[in-house]
């Protein structure tokens, strides 16, 4: 009993290990900074080794737990992405009086989502997104002078709490009308009677508000606007990724058998994502903006895949969110670098980095344009096997109103490189990457582990996965 | 014996010597690069004349037939269709390597004679470029094994000719020159390449050997599939080859795509030696003979081909009579004589004397390629001295330029047809081929040979003779100058005495050269009495010539302005086309295609304006949307429930 929940919970394990490390620290007095960052990142590394080692599958406390190998895979791209958040924030966080705090919140959330992930329960799915959501409104607020940071947290608290409501009332009627909250049982269970419908639809709107999916996403863009880049970042990759894994797996088994009802819903959502999240990035002049706009759009892109229903669509999910978590943290890594060494956020001042500061503006054009999904980046694959996905049902409108929004798109990510490449201005970044790239790259990539200040090497890995996409793809889609 | 050893070597070469020059030309081989140029070129003709003489005298005869050889031959590109494939490779029969060895020595010489002229210019490291750019496209294009590979070099050719005739880039008139010599024979080109599609889709290849061998048995299936095929009452076979033969004509400056050859004299004189007398402009007579026997086959296409040739080249002739430029009466007199080949071939087409017609032609183009590139190079030199293309601007030249005046009275008397030079035994041979098979042809070409014999000696008389005119006293040019125009006029003294017919003929047999002596007492005469005419109005200044002009009135003013040509080009294209049709375009284009564009932009970005709204930053009003969006999807879903 023992060895099994040691050995299929070793990420969630080695994730309480951590918190409890940080906590009992804390409450020893604390280490100075750059010590608890290697703890933490070295924590992180060895779940992330943990995770790859074993293949095994099972299930622990009476059903309320479950694993596999693709919820595995899913952890350790969450873990994965929670240490290159660290990484980024680390020159931030190591001026903050809380860091200690922080990582304690932000290790919290990712315990939440393994939970979440392995949830095999509504009830259990409802704790972990609880333990999910909830510290992370303290990290928003995590910028203690700024009052947008203040806001923001508050804004995401009302309004997650509303959401979890929803959700939680949709719950209801779903055991009220069936009698259990086994995700097994339920899948049986369900009939498709009208109160079920009012309660699946409850829990997608639920699930909705946590992927920022439109027409529940009117908060995000408050939140990401008030909150640290680096907690932004770790909204749009690491809660949406999670939400969205659970979200397929719960859709496709759960509610496998209500999938005329849901189907239209996700459509409406997917079209309405694409074109407002589109639309309103447009006109965003404030890069943490304009990239929570985009990441709007790219969760319609994403239930646009969604919609196929077949084994290719959860596949191509997986690996969009992938390429999606390399390509966001690296964007979201250079805005994070330049907004800390200049204190500049908007598009403008951007204008003529290429020139100041080319590798810079070459790895968040290489970001951009994965984003935007131009051969050959990874991205262009990730939507092309969405778009595959989602064709697979014959739904054409759909396609083409994700083909048409994959234009306006490009206007916006494209927006961005013009002004580094095409405009010029003054103003300079400082040439702290110039500095990196004196060094070798072994060396540099061992000193990851120490750097205080990441972000460069943050996005030497992505442009590493976006070299080996390949296999990856290959892995996922064999599986 | 392998040929490809150093058949490649004839391509790589000017290859290797374009990318060094083109790449590190200008950069460290600012004084080298002619040396290098020239040193590559010398290699190719020492490999040419080698492949030639094993050609000729050691392996291409077997039983007295002159064999194709290929060289080497790879695929390149295979179709799924009929497999049809185009490969890449090199032939040498007869023609190919009878054109290395023109291409060869021409191009050295122009290489040569370049080192001075080009002397003191910018970019000469370029220019040398070209010059091996152009130099192996040429050579690739006559060394080619199918239709497709001919037709890429053929295009590189045609760029690598742009780039040369406008050289000086500066001076709009040389823009405007090599745009037009660009589009006029890339518009001919897309007659090519639809005359090469249907050729290979009918006849299921592009090689040259298939093809000759498959379309000339009645009974094969690429025969049967080329003559039962047609259009608007023609078979596919004639459509074909008067499609390829337009390709030809707009190379090979025929009437009526001619209009691009007088302005291409706007490039340096070396390069229209080299473009514009021996190699470039005959490519089009190469294509016919390329594909004589096919060209055999149909009549109508060699009717074609024979009144094209011949219409081109009386209407050049006439117009040279009236020309002042120096280069331009050598370009019309170029176009005019590659219509002698061309309706040489033509004929050759008809009545038993086929392998004559052919011989004749090649044999014309062989000499021709000397004496016209001397008297390019020679107006070159004349140029470099006096400063101006124009022929009122010189005179008494002789005893100033003494080397450059023979050279020239050679090569005029070689162009002209008199006894013993080149010329005369060339065109004695297409006279007789036209006589046999066609008499109508046979009097127009005596009297543009008259014609020919007159302007020539007018443009030697107005250089070389009347009164001196002043001029910056300087030499007569370097000793790279005077080499090329020494040895090409040794060349075309002696190019005639060449037992052409030896080594070439339609069917590939060595044939005996019959003179006909009573037979040559007509041109010779009519060709003394042009330069009679010429030398009585043109050897002293007078105004003979101007009442001359003024007593044929309108049609010598006609002549003079080339006959209006370039004139109706400019009403069918600038009053025709751009106005009827590109105008409109461009109206739709602009307002119906890039005004749906915009609209579509513009109507996004008002969308993002207009739903700007919704993102109040009151979070009372986002959650009121949640909610409203849950009853609404669920009263939807269940709306759709109940019914």
């Amino acid at each position: 009993m023992w060895t099994d929940i040691l050995l299929l919970m070793r990420t969630e394990m080695m994730l309480i290990l951590i918190i409890f490390l940080l906590l009992f620290w804390k409450l020893g007095g604390g280490g100075r900074v750059q010590i608890v960052q290697a703890v933490v990142n070295g924590g992180l590394v060895l779940a992330l080794l943990l995770g790859f080692v074993l293949s095994d599958s099972g299930e622990l406390f009476g059903h309320m737990f479950r694993t596999n190998d693709l919820l595995r895979l899913e952890k350790n791209m969450l873990v994965l992405a929670a240490l290159l958040v660290s990484l980024l924030a680390s020159q931030w966080v190591a001026a903050h009086r809380h860091a200690m705090e922080f990582y304690l919140l932000m290790i919290s959330t990712l315990l939440g989502m393994c939970f979440m992930l392995s949830s095999a329960n509504l009830l259990m799915f409802y704790l972990g997104l609880e333990l999910a959501s909830i510290p992370l409104a303290a990290m928003v607020n995590f910028d203690l002078q700024r009052k947008q940071s203040a806001e923001a947290a508050f804004k995401m608290i009302v309004s997650s709490a509303f959401a979890s409501g929803i959700l939680l009332f949709g719950i209801s009627w779903l055991y009220g009308t069936t009698g259990t909250v086994d995700f097994d049982s339920l899948a049986t269970a369900l009939t498709g009677s009208p109160l079920q419908v009012l309660g699946v639809v409850a829990v997608l709107a639920g699930f909705g508000f946590k992927m920022s999916a439109v027409p529940f996403h009117l908060w995000t863009a408050d939140v990401y606007e008030g909150a640290p880049v680096p907690v932004t970042a770790y909204l749009s990759v690491l809660s949406k990724s999670a939400i969205l894994f659970v979200f397929v797996s719960v859709l496709y088994t759960v509610f496998g058998s209500m999938q005329q009802v849901w189907y239209i819903v996700i459509c409406v959502l997917a079209i309405g994502s694409m074109l407002v999240g589109n639309l309103f990035a447009m006109r965003q002049q404030n890069m943490k903006r304009f990239l929570a706009f985009s990441s709007i759009a790219q969760v319609g892109f994403i239930l646009v895949g969604v919609c196929g229903v077949n084994a290719t669509s959860s596949a191509a999910v997986v690996f969009f969110l992938l390429v999606y978590l390399f390509s966001n943290l690296g964007a979201f890594a250079i805005v994070q670098h330049i907004s800390q060494s200049t204190g500049k956020e908007t598009i403008d001042d951007y204008r003529g980095l290429a020139r100041a500061n080319p590798a810079l503006a070459w790895l968040l054009a290489i970001a951009l344009f994965s984003l935007a999904g131009i051969p050959p980046t990874a991205g262009f694959f990730g939507k092309f096997f969405l778009l595959l996905a989602g064709a697979g049902k014959g739904t054409w409108f759909l396609i083409i109103v994700a083909a048409l929004n994959m234009i306006v798109s490009l206007y916006y990510y494209l927006r961005v490189v013009k002004a580094m490449f095409m405009e010029t201005q003054a103003s300079r970044t400082g040439g702290l990457c110039g500095r990196y790239f004196h060094h070798g790259f072994v060396w540099r990539c061992l000193r990851v582990y120490f750097q205080p200040h990441a972000s460069v090497e943050a996005l030497l890995l992505i442009l590493l996965f976006h070299a080996v996409w390949l296999s990856i793809k290959i892995i996922l889609l064999k599986n | 014996m392998n040929y490809a050893q150093f058949a490649a070597f004839i391509l790589l070469l000017p290859l290797l010597s374009f990318v060094v020059l083109g790449i590190w030309g200008r950069r460290y081989l600012s004084k080298l690069a002619p040396w290098f140029g020239t040193a590559s070129m010398a290699a190719v003709c020492a490999l040419s004349l080698y492949a030639a003489f094993r050609y000729f005298f050691v392996d291409g005869s077997v039983g007295g037939v002159f064999q194709p050889i290929i060289a080497m031959q790879v695929p390149w590109l295979e179709f799924g269709y009929k497999n049809l494939s185009i490969d890449l490779g090199l032939l040498l029969d007869p023609i190919s390597v009878m054109m290395l060895v023109v291409i060869s020595v021409v191009s050295l010489m122009v290489h040569l004679f370049s080192m001075g002229y080009m002397k003191g210019e910018d970019r000469v490291p370029t220019y040398y470029a070209f010059l091996s750019l152009f130099s192996f496209s040429m050579l690739g294009l006559v060394l080619s094994v199918n239709l497709f590979q001919i037709y890429i070099f053929w295009e590189l050719v045609g760029a690598s000719s742009f780039l040369l005739i406008g050289f000086f880039f500066t001076k709009p008139s040389a823009v405007a020159a090599s745009k037009k010599a660009f589009i006029v024979t890339r518009f001919a080109d897309l007659f090519f390449l639809i005359g090469i599609l249907i050729m290979g889709i009918q006849a299921g290849s592009f090689d040259f050997g298939v093809l000759l061998q498959q379309l000339t048995n009645p009974a094969s299936e690429a025969s049967v599939a080329m003559a039962s095929a047609g259009f608007l009452g023609l078979s596919a076979l004639t459509w074909a080859l008067v499609l390829i033969f337009i390709g030809g004509a707009g190379k090979s400056a025929m009437l009526p795509l001619h209009i691009w050859l007088p302005d291409a004299m706007e490039g340096p004189t070396p390069v229209s030696a080299l473009i514009h007398a021996a190699t470039m402009v005959v490519a089009g007579v190469y294509l016919v003979a390329r594909l004589f026997p096919v060209f055999q086959l149909d009549a109508l296409a060699m009717q074609v081909v024979t009144w094209v040739g011949a219409s081109s080249a009386l209407f050049a002739a006439v117009i040279a009579c009236t020309q002042t430029d120096i280069k331009r009466v050598l370009a019309y007199s170029t176009m005019s004589q590659i219509g002698y080949m061309m309706f040489s071939l033509g004929v050759g087409g008809q009545g038993e004397t086929a392998a004559l017609g052919y011989t004749a032609s090649m044999f014309h183009l062989f000499t021709h390629a000397f004496f016209k590139s001397l008297l390019f190079l020679g107006a070159g030199a004349v140029i470099h001295f006096v400063h101006s293309n124009d022929m009122r601007d010189m005179g008494g030249l002789r005893r100033l330029m003494p080397l450059t005046h023979i050279s020239f009275l050679i090569g005029c008397l070689a162009i002209a047809g008199v006894p013993p030079f080149a010329g005369f035994f060339s065109k004695e041979e297409i006279l007789l081929a036209a006589w046999q098979s066609n008499k109508l042809v046979y009097y127009l070409a005596l009297f543009t040979a008259a014609l020919t014999a007159f302007y020539m000696f007018r443009l030697y008389f107005m250089i070389f003779w009347q009164a001196d005119k002043q001029y910056h006293h300087h030499s007569e040019g370097t000793l790279s100058m005077k080499l090329p125009l020494l040895l090409l006029a040794l060349l075309s003294i002696s190019a005639g005495f060449v037992p052409f017919s030896q080594f070439v003929s339609a069917d590939g047999r060595a044939t005996a050269t019959h003179m006909h002596w009573q037979f040559s007492i007509a041109p010779v005469v009519l060709v003394i009495l042009g330069i009679g005419l010429a030398a009585w109005l043109y050897r002293q200044q007078n105004d003979k010539p101007a009442k001359l002009a003024a007593s044929l009135g309108s049609f010598y003013k006609g002549a003079y302005r080339k006959f209006y040509f370039d004139e109706l080009y400019l009403f069918v294209t600038h009053r025709i086309l751009f106005k009827m049709i590109g105008k409109p375009a461009a109206w739709a284009d602009k307002q119906l295609v890039d005004g749906a564009v915009n609209a579509s932009g513009d109507a996004t970005l008002a969308a993002a304006q207009a739903i700007k709204g919704w993102q109040s930053g009151k979070v009372q009003q986002y959650l009121l949307v949640f909610l409203l969006a849950v009853l609404l999807l669920a009263a939807v879903l269940l709306f759709f429930w109940l019914v």
